[in-house]
């Protein structure tokens, strides 16, 4: 996958070296035969870790390619858990299309508001404004709990995946393990290949400018505030349609999902991934789903496992694992 | 009809004139020099002209229309581009990248979400096209940060021109650059300002320069145009012989 500073390079010939095709084609394998090769429970964790990744990807676009580092995601993602889930409550629907479009409308509204309101500022101070503003969406769903059902949430039952056509959920193991992490895998395909197109678009290497040089980018024309905001709600639909996968898998919307060390999370998979890179999130993404597991099962001081590898992240791979696997491979080929 | 006309146009900071009532104009196709020393409104002025900066008075006419007002964006349009004494550049983005986001810009292709922009070969033609009539085409893939400094005005000046503007405002093209390479820049800027029909306006402290390659220079002095005329009406007026013998004289100090 091309990366940000790579595409930076401009490839002229827009073509992907074939290895590149060659790991993607060989991801792809093993992610479509992933229930086959592991247990439920594996393939429902990789699930929830390709839930993350539409975020992380989100998170990313703002993030790598605009320069925007947002603290505030969670407010997307719960908004669109808790968007399928009135969608339940009120509508009595439990199609997971129907999930999508509540979702989707809930994320991207919110998005549009509160983007246009961040997008004014950079820096710490969008972030603080990202921040502060998710924090509104996690008072409100605790708040208001004859609309939201407070702090136990809303229940969202397995959703009926287009129309039936293979049939109706089952048992909820065999059903999230199979049926539903298809459908996951082929939303998560879309999604990448969709924000993939959008980072090397014109607009996307717009994003990139702005990033880069915030005044060169306006003395051409770009018209920098409106590309944020469209940039910004572009990140927030795509982090609403996660929010939307991830409700079924875990059962409920809570608010704890909107609350803001969800949105660290958020940044912490991209971080640790690269956010340099394209595919660094998704790759982060999915580690530290597999690592916070691990972690929550393996002792009571999980948070302090999780900061302590955060730190040691921080100061030993900055560019994230795909920025030390690029290094890596570099140096072998140079060396080759 | 000239292509540019400032009127009294003034600009403070507080307590300081920057730009203190000036008036001028450009004709098509010239080259005009804007000199003074340091502090006397030439950056300004050219923030004024490119919508970075808003006039506290005065008015700007450019090919007809009032300016005043627009924004960068709608300047740009107009046909009004810029370069800064700073090289401004997407440093992490090749020389290829630079060039062409300015055409995505220009043909209002930038708000495009599903087009790959490698995919638009005419775009990538005509980038190509910019970066060899700059002299940089052997660098179309280089990161814009691994360029030597000669080769990063050049390439400021590059964007700028690509988006193929009617005036182009040149804030110290040669600034930072060895005397060889000063004339090298100077060249490419003439020939392509000269042979695409287009105005400059290039804000320049070595005179060498200004007198070898203006058509008319305007003199700065305290936010105000102390003098404005070709180079040899500038070479022979008073006031400015005054200014440059009383900088000379600073320097003997």
């Amino acid at each position: 996958m091309n990366t940000p500073a790579a595409a930076a390079r401009g490839t002229a010939s827009g073509t992907a070296p074939a290895a590149a095709y060659a790991y993607v084609a060989l991801v792809a394998a093993l992610l479509v035969g992933f229930p086959y090769i592991a247990s439920s429970y594996q393939t429902i964790l990789l699930s929830y870790g390709l839930v993350m990744a539409i975020a992380a990807l989100a998170v990313n676009l703002l993030l790598g390619y605009t320069g925007l580092l947002s603290f505030g995601h969670s407010v997307y993602f719960g908004a669109a858990a808790y968007g399928a889930a009135f969608v339940v409550k009120y509508l009595h629907v439990v199609s997971m299309e129907a999930f999508l479009a509540g979702g989707l409308l809930s994320g991207l509204v919110i998005a549009a508001v509160f983007g246009f309101i961040c997008v004014r500022y950079t820096k710490i101070f969008f972030s603080i404004l990202t921040l502060a503003l998710s924090q509104v969406g996690w008072s409100l769903a605790l708040k208001l709990f004859w609309v939201t059902g407070g702090t136990d949430g809303i229940r969202v039952p397995t959703p009926v995946l287009l129309g039936g056509v293979f049939g109706a959920p089952d048992d909820k193991v065999v059903f999230l393990a199979h049926r539903y992490y298809y459908y996951v895998l082929a939303v998560f395909t879309v999604c990448a290949v969709l924000m993939w197109r959008i980072v090397q678009s014109p607009f996307g290497k717009s994003l990139q400018a702005i990033r880069d040089n915030e005044v060169r980018a306006e003395s051409i024309g770009i018209r920098v505030r409106r590309a944020r905001w469209f940039a910004f709600v572009l990140s927030g639909m795509f982090t609403g349609i996660a929010g939307v996968l991830w409700a079924p898998l875990n059962g409920l919307a809570t608010p704890d999902v909107l609350y803001w060390p969800f949105s660290g999370e958020l940044v912490f998979m991209t971080v640790m991934g690269g956010f340099h890179s394209f595919s660094g999130p998704i790759i982060g993404a999915v580690a530290f789903n597999y690592l916070k597991s691990y972690a929550v099962g393996r002792t009571e001081y999980w948070q302090l496992l999780l900061g302590v590898v955060f730190v040691v992240l921080v100061l030993v791979l900055p560019d994230g694992i795909m920025g030390a696997w690029t290094r890596l491979h570099r140096r072998t080929r140079r060396e080759g | 009809m000239p292509l540019l006309a400032v009127e009294g146009l003034r600009k403070s900071f507080g307590d300081h004139r920057a730009v203190d009532g000036v008036d001028f104009s450009i004709e098509a196709q010239r080259l005009i020099s804007l000199v003074g020393s340091n502090g006397a409104g030439k950056t300004t002025l050219v923030n004024l002209i490119t919508g970075f900066l808003q006039p506290d008075e005065g008015r700007i006419v450019f090919d007809g229309q009032d300016v005043t007002r627009l924004p960068v964006y709608g300047r740009i349009k107009a046909g009004i581009a810029r370069s800064f004494q700073l090289v401004n550049l997407f440093d992490a983005l090749s020389v290829l990248d630079n060039v062409r986001l300015a055409i995505f810009s220009r043909d209002n292709k930038i708000n495009q979400v599903m087009r790959l922009a490698e995919r638009d070969r005419a775009a990538e033609a005509e980038a190509r096209e910019v970066i060899g009539e700059f002299g940089l085409a052997d660098k179309w893939s280089v990161a814009a940060s691994g360029l030597a400094q000669g080769e990063r005005k050049l390439l400021d000046v590059a964007v700028a021109y690509a988006l193929r503007p009617k005036l182009i405002l040149l804030d110290e093209p040669t600034s930072g650059v060895g005397t060889r390479e000063k004339s090298f820049i100077m060249d490419r800027v003439e020939a392509v300002v000269r042979s695409g029909g287009l105005s400059a306006v290039i804000v320049e402290h070595d005179m060498d320069i200004v007198f070898k390659y203006s058509d008319r220079i305007v003199m700065m002095h305290e936010g105000r145009v102390l003098a404005e005329g070709t180079p040899q009406e500038i070479v022979r007026d008073e006031r400015v012989a005054a200014m440059l013998g009383r900088r000379e004289g600073e320097r003997g100090e």
